[in-house]
């Protein structure tokens, strides 16, 4: 019998989305472990490595990262494909597309804060969708909204803070040249 | 020391709150109760719209409820089930608001423009 050997080459590339998703992950692990007023209301701590990788490498990687993030912490929670993971995934979905629209606006004008405050919209907006037309098709879902939307302001910002602080100090970051 | 916000942050966050508080008052101000029904025993005894102010004596195995209308508001202003409860909701004006004399098996209920389903399950 032979042994075959699969070998998968990867490149610098891999292993930094890799990190990053890894960094990711933990963060999504850590908050899970944070209690919350309501199902759905959390930080997104995430997302903070989400923003941080789309100003430093651009929208693919943080395409990569984001739903590397969102599969890998759901198989490490238990929650794979459940309908947790199905909210979750269908909101860094929108979020990267949104992300995608947001970093064209001028940079100089728009910083992170603004693209944080918007994927933190698109996000629940792509959640209520999917609550609202898969899992209870009911008008009460919209009641909450409103909270949701309060909620995705609040963290918003804070997210986009810590990010835009985190990319004001070049060390903290990895850079591209460093791998 | 600089924040991290740049100028045209503040107008994000501006937008959001703006999203924010029209979702609080679209959404939680509430649907105005256009027409009202009652029913009594199960059966439906009365309907009418909250245009006109008009009172329903309503009888049931107890006795008469008295059922008012005034002012686009509904409520349940006389009835001679022991606990009250229907009597002590008091006016009732949003589409969805229910009031329940149990003993007396008499209910009134709003309805908005559209019917809301009560509820679902799969």
């Amino acid at each position: 019998m032979t042994r075959s050997v699969i070998k998968l080459p990867a490149c610098p590339e891999d292993h930094r989305i890799a990190r990053l998703a890894a960094f990711a992950i933990g963060l999504s692990l850590a908050e899970a472990a944070l209690p919350s007023p309501l199902p759905g209301v959390k930080p997104g701590l995430a997302n903070i490595i989400t923003l941080l990788v789309l100003q430093r490498f651009g929208w693919r990687t943080a395409v990569w990262v984001s739903l590397l993030r969102v599969v890998a912490g759901s198989l490490l929670l238990g929650t794979f494909l459940t309908p947790g993971f199905v909210l979750g995934f269908s909101g860094a979905l929108f979020s990267l597309i949104v992300l995608g629209v947001a970093r064209k606006l001028p940079s100089g004008t728009f910083g992170p804060v603004s693209h944080s405050i918007l994927a933190a919209f698109a996000h629940i907006a792509a959640q209520l969708g999917v609550v609202y037309f898969w899992l209870i098709p009911h008008a009460g879902v919209l009641y909450l909204a409103p909270v949701f939307a309060a909620a995705a302001l609040l963290f918003g910002i804070v997210n986009g803070l810590v990010a835009a602080r985190l990319l004001d100090e070049p060390n903290r970051v990895p850079q591209p040249q460093q791998t | 020391m600089n924040l991290g916000f740049k100028a045209g942050d503040w107008l994000t966050v501006l937008a959001g709150m703006l999203l924010a508080g029209y979702l609080f008052m679209t959404l939680w101000g509430g649907s105005k109760g256009a027409s009202l029904i009652i029913r009594s025993g199960g059966k439906i005894v009365a309907e009418a719209d909250l245009t006109r102010n008009r009172n329903f004596e309503i009888s049931g195995p107890l006795g008469t409820t008295l059922v008012t209308v005034e002012n686009h508001r509904v409520r349940v202003a006389r009835d001679p089930s022991p606990r009250q409860h229907c009597v002590k909701q008091g006016w009732l004006s949003r589409a969805g608001e229910a009031a329940l004399c149990l003993p007396n098996q008499v209910s009134v209920e709003l309805t908005g423009v559209a019917r809301a389903y009560d509820s679902l399950s799969y």
